[in-house]
């Protein structure tokens, strides 16, 4: 019959959050940077924003440089004597390797989480208030309510809140790692890396941790690592994708995942050879 | 990036399970066609006994929906496929869906063609329906073909074809409706032709649909409501 095509109620399409790049405030910045460990270049010219308060994953093979690329981040790999960079990163605008900046400071205002949970062998209330007293916080009732706020934003309050005095290597893997994590906001970062938070975990505490992450970025901008391609799926805004020390596409956790621009994105996601 | 291009997955069995699923896909798509097929002959030939027999087989076409279906949550389930093999599973998916609607279809036309085969034949009256589904016919076959191939530009160029069916089967309308005021008699068989060329123009319809199937899978673009000036303007990098 000859009518004219129907057209998509706009409500429909309105209804979809429309997620793009270019309307996002910049926390991080790559600018042309890269990484040598001695002679070898672990990363290559990497460009690459990541927005402000969501989740940015980044994917790829191991050896890829996902971790390097997170740990330059708050320059973890200052203590690699043979690492040399070239280009900037920035924060906030500001180039964070230059001499001027305040490393302690740096990796206050950007905290991160590792692959193994590693809980200080302290009680629990002890491990999140640790960075609190470094900082001078030493008024029991503010050290309290912090605690508190922070077990509570890391989804761990109900779990510990009677065992806040026993020692935090007693609690479940998936346990310290949302100890670690609480420990890590406690000091109200700007921007939390994580490097792998829940491939040592089974999958209902890596559940917790990704419902938690989702909690997160209402206030934090939110860095991942990870091998598990469905977990970037579930629980990033935006992925990039790295291979061989390069960045092969960056874009909205959406688009990569159903239309990836790049045929390495697409051989990479669906396992195919690459 | 070019579909045809695409590597194999490291996991064989994973190849071999769609491969398997696709061959099933275009397995019923023959099955339907050659069902439509029967439809028109019994339709236009007053074979009763072929008539029958397209209005009782439909059972065969709906079992092998359910296989399908049931055979993609698997492959969703343990796979988790993403990117094109998650376009292709869903793709089947729909797919399978519009070859059912077809199969339903002809089935309609196979139960009017028994009641018509029973009342006096009028061979005038099948002309305009045999060349409606001839084209029918052909629209389907060249969509399942595009689909076996993934080949975007047919698919785009069946996708139109659908707008002469459609004004084929307005004329079609009005022709019947000039015989019925002319001839109240002929109001109950033009109707059963009117309902025939119906089933006809939604065949046509879900023909379409899945060549819009084919450019999702392939480019990832959803057609679907978008005129085709506009189809084509969005595919230009595509078909480079």
């Amino acid at each position: 019959m000859t009518m004219p095509a129907p057209k998509i109620s706009q409500d429909v399409l309105l209804n979809r959050e429309t997620q793009n790049i270019e309307n996002e405030t910049s926390c991080i910045e790559c600018k042309d940077f890269g990484l040598y460990y001695g002679t070898a270049q672990a990363l290559k010219n990497i460009n690459l924003m990541i927005p402000e308060k969501r989740v940015t994953a980044f994917i790829g093979p191991s050896g890829c440089g996902k971790s390097t690329l997170l740990r330059c981040m708050n320059r973890m790999n200052d203590l690699i004597d043979t690492v040399r960079l070239e280009g900037i990163m920035y924060l906030h605008g500001e180039d964070i390797n230059a001499k001027s900046v305040n490393v302690a400071e740096l990796r206050r205002k950007v905290g991160m989480v590792f692959q193994k949970p590693n809980p200080f062998p302290k009680t629990v209330y002890e491990n999140v208030a640790y960075g609190l007293r470094l900082q001078g916080i030493n008024k029991k009732r503010v050290l309290d309510e912090r605690v508190e706020w922070a077990l509570h934003s890391a989804a761990l309050w109900d779990e510990v809140k009677d065992r806040l005095q026993d020692n935090a290597l007693g609690l479940s893997g998936g346990q310290q790692q949302r100890l670690v994590i609480a420990r890590a906001i406690a000091i109200q970062p700007e921007v939390i890396l994580l490097d792998e938070p829940a491939s040592a975990l089974d999958p209902i505490s890596t559940l917790k941790i990704e419902e938690l992450i989702i909690q997160l970025k209402k206030d934090y901008t939110v860095v991942i690592v990870t091998h598990n391609m469905q977990q970037a799926a579930r629980v990033s805004d935006y992925t990039a994708f790295l291979y061989l020390g390069e960045l092969i596409e960056f874009g909205t956790t959406d688009q990569l995942f159903t239309i990836p621009k790049q045929k390495q994105t697409e051989d990479y996601i669906t396992g195919r050879y690459g | 990036m070019v579909y045809q291009e695409i590597g194999h997955h490291i996991s064989h069995q994973f190849d071999e399970d769609l491969e398997s699923l696709r061959s099933k896909v275009l397995n019923m798509g023959g099955m339907v066609e050659n069902q439509v097929e029967n439809a028109l002959i019994a339709l236009t030939r007053s074979d009763s006994s072929l008539a029958e027999e397209v209005a009782t087989s439909d059972y065969k076409v709906n079992s092998m929906e359910v296989a399908i279906d049931e055979e993609c949550t698997q492959i969703i389930a343990r796979r988790q496929p993403a990117a094109s093999d998650l376009r292709l599973v869903i793709t089947m998916l729909k797919t399978i869906t519009d070859l059912e609607r077809i199969g339903d279809e002809a089935e309609k036309i196979g139960s009017h063609a028994v009641k018509l085969a029973t009342v006096e034949r009028t061979p005038t009256y099948f002309s305009e329906i045999k060349h409606l589904g001839e084209q029918v016919r052909k629209m389907l076959h060249e969509s399942l073909d595009a689909f076996a191939r993934m080949d975007v530009k047919s698919a785009i160029e069946i996708a139109e074809g659908d707008k002469d069916v459609n004004s084929e089967y307005d004329s079609i309308v009005r022709q019947l409706i000039t015989h019925m005021m002319e001839d109240p008699r002929a109001i109950k068989r033009s109707l059963r032709v009117m309902w025939c060329a119906r089933s006809l123009e939604r065949i046509g319809d879900h023909a379409k649909n899945i060549c819009e199937y084919v450019v999702f899978t392939v480019a990832g673009k959803d057609v679907r409501h978008t005129s085709s000036d506009k189809i084509k303007d969005e595919l230009i990098d595509v078909n480079k």
